[in-house]
């Protein structure tokens, strides 16, 4: 009788907090809601697209044989960047939205709470950990410290900014009566020559391939290495192990 | 010099245009500018009563590029923008009068038609060694341009040099050349870069100042909105080249023998704004892509620090090393990738290691946590 109450017991205990049962040291954490999941690959494909496409763009096509109006080759690659870009835009939109509506993982990658003394205890920490100075990682449900320290500065921030500088390029040739340039012209009362804005578009591409490396090698690692689980982005939950 | 009161009308009748004929100019002119049939009165008492508007046209540190420009413009013919149009009371370079005679027309200007005449600036001043790198009539020029600005109506910038500064003003600047518009802050100035601007952009800027005694509509920059609102990128005749994906690889390819478009020659129509592209040069004869060779973004800010013409990317220069953006972009993304992956091997061994020491391992990270 009491061993039936005992296993009763731990069932009740069990829910809401799912798979906590199936270890004592194993624990199941919902961590990235739906909205944020399939942003996330949305987001990858259309910086897939407007990484290759951007690099056409930079350096321009080997010339296409025949009559021009029989091609618009570079026209269509300058469409996939549009496009792209126009996705990218408004996943960005409704990606705030979702920070604002979301659980606070969906908030993390968009402040760095450096007035937290324990923020920087545990960037400490994740420093150590990825210097191979600590043996064990820290329990992170989210992005551990200095992956939102990363991901705010050379994702978010430059996100931003690539969509400005990107927006202002666009309207360059939507004219100055479109409203990307009503909203995004004042770029050019900041840097009067649009070629400087090319070239800050360039290096904010840049940014961006070196972050796709980094975040790519990070979460495959901490997937290996650390007591994290790489799941979160699939299935949004995310396995902490001992 | 004319006699500046002297109006629009006495000048046309003075050289054998009939009332006749002049009024049929005022209706036209209300009809091609989309007024309602009374507007033609009204611009026939505009031209018959409102006095020329003086110009003063002073040079800075200069090439007189624009004043070459300007004389060879075709419609309308410089002739008639100076003689007819406006009264050009002082522009030393094409004046009769020098020395006193012509420094004592300024200061009259000055007295007589106060906040009434145009100043249009050739060239800008150079700021250091309060202003010694350029003296005009004794003083340094800034000097000069201070004062003659205080009482103008409204600041006419031609070219580079006076709208952006141009050469003189490319790094390291030693004379510290400033555009007009860092140096004059109270007064309107319309911009008209270029190097030099386009003749019949001058011209027609002139003839809109001096018949409706106002700026044309100006962009962000101050640059009027009727020739620089588009780049030339947008009306080249090779940008269907562009969009087909046609480039010049060499100078003496095949594909520049076809006309096709030079992007990646370094051409810099995409970033530039002007009106090359549809007034073209001489008269309409051509201008540069037409003539085979990119543009060089000549009318925009500072494009004698942007790096090669034949670059597509502006030059870095602050990281110490001249490259381009892409140049850093794949050397900063390498030196990522390649510590990527020794962090990635350094892992492999210490966990390779780990696994050998095994159970002391194990034991030793169960007393760390």
């Amino acid at each position: 009788m009491s061993g039936k109450t005992a296993q009763v017991l731990n069932v009740l205990s069990s829910v809401g907090v799912a798979g906590k049962d199936r270890s004592a040291d194993r624990d199941v954490v919902y961590v990235y809601e739906m909205p944020v999941r399939v942003w996330h690959w949305v987001n990858a494909a259309a910086i897939m697209v407007l990484a290759i496409t951007g690099c056409f763009i930079g350096t321009a096509v080997p010339t296409m044989p025949g009559e021009a109006s029989d091609n618009f080759f570079f026209g269509y690659i300058r469409f996939a960047h549009f496009s792209a870009g126009y996705v990218l835009a408004v996943g960005f939109l409704l990606r705030i939205y979702c920070a604002m509506m979301g659980n606070p993982h969906a908030k993390q990658i968009f402040y760095v709470p450096i007035w937290r003394r324990c923020f920087w205890d545990e960037l400490w920490q994740t420093i150590r950990w990825y210097a191979l100075l600590a043996v064990r990682s820290d329990k992170c449900a989210g992005h551990n410290p200095a992956a939102q320290l990363m991901m705010f500065s050379m994702f978010t921030l430059t996100t931003a900014f690539m969509i400005v500088t990107g927006f202002a390029l666009y309207a360059q040739g939507s004219g100055q009566e479109s409203w990307q340039f009503g909203l995004f012209g004042w770029i050019f009362g900041v840097l009067p020559n649009s070629q400087d804005v090319h070239t800050l578009h360039h290096l904010g591409l840049w940014v961006i391939v070196t972050f796709v490396l980094i975040h790519v090698y990070a979460a495959i690692r901490e997937d290996i290495m650390s007591r994290r689980s790489i799941s979160a982005i699939i299935s949004g939950e995310r396995d902490l192990r001992d | 010099m004319g006699e500046a009161t002297e109006t629009f009308y006495s000048v046309i009748r003075r050289q054998g245009i009939t009332r006749r004929n002049f009024l049929k100019f005022c209706s036209l002119t209300a009809a091609s500018l989309g007024l309602s049939p009374l507007a033609a009165n009204d611009i026939a008492i505009a031209l018959e009563t409102k006095p020329r508007v003086p110009v003063i046209w002073m040079h800075g540190l200069e090439c007189t590029c624009c004043s070459e420009s300007f004389i060879r413009s075709a419609h309308p013919l410089v002739k008639d923008a100076v003689l007819s149009m406006i009264s050009l009371d002082y522009d030393d370079t094409i004046m009769a009068a020098a020395g006193h005679q012509a420094e004592a027309i300024l200061t009259e200007t000055r007295a007589k038609y106060k906040d009434r005449y145009v100043l249009a600036i050739e060239g800008n001043p150079p700021l250091n060694e309060d202003g010694m790198f350029c003296i005009d009539g004794g003083k340094p020029f800034v000097e000069k341009l201070r004062s003659m600005a205080e009482d103008s109506m409204t600041i006419i910038a031609w070219g580079s040099c006076a709208s952006w500064g141009c050469v003189q003003a490319a790094r390291p600047n030693p004379t510290q050349a400033m555009p007009i518009d860092k140096v004059i802050t109270n007064k309107p100035i319309i911009k008209v870069p270029g190097c030099p601007p386009i003749a019949e952009v001058m011209t027609a800027i002139v003839t809109f100042i001096t018949t409706f005694g106002k700026l044309p509509e100006l962009d962000r920059q101050g640059r009027p909105k009727m020739f620089y609102s588009q780049r030339i990128h947008d009306k080249c005749y090779r940008r269907s080249h562009f969009d087909a994906g046609q480039f010049v690889e060499e100078w003496d390819d095949e594909s520049a023998r076809k006309g096709y478009c030079l992007y990646k020659m370094g051409c810099k129509g995409p970033t530039t704004y002007n009106a090359c592209s549809a007034v073209r040069w001489n008269g309409g004869v051509s201008f540069p892509i037409q003539s085979g060779h990119g543009c060089f973004g000549c009318s925009e800010d500072g494009f004698w620090d942007k790096g090669s013409f034949y670059d597509r990317l502006t030059t870095i220069k602050q990281f110490g090393i001249e490259a381009n953006a892409d140049q850093i972009g794949r050397a900063a993304a390498g030196a990522v990738g390649l510590a990527v992956a020794a962090h990635a091997a350094v892992t492999a061994a210490k966990r390779l290691t780990r696994k050998r020491e095994g159970v002391v391992q194990e034991k030793r990270s169960k007393v760390q946590s």
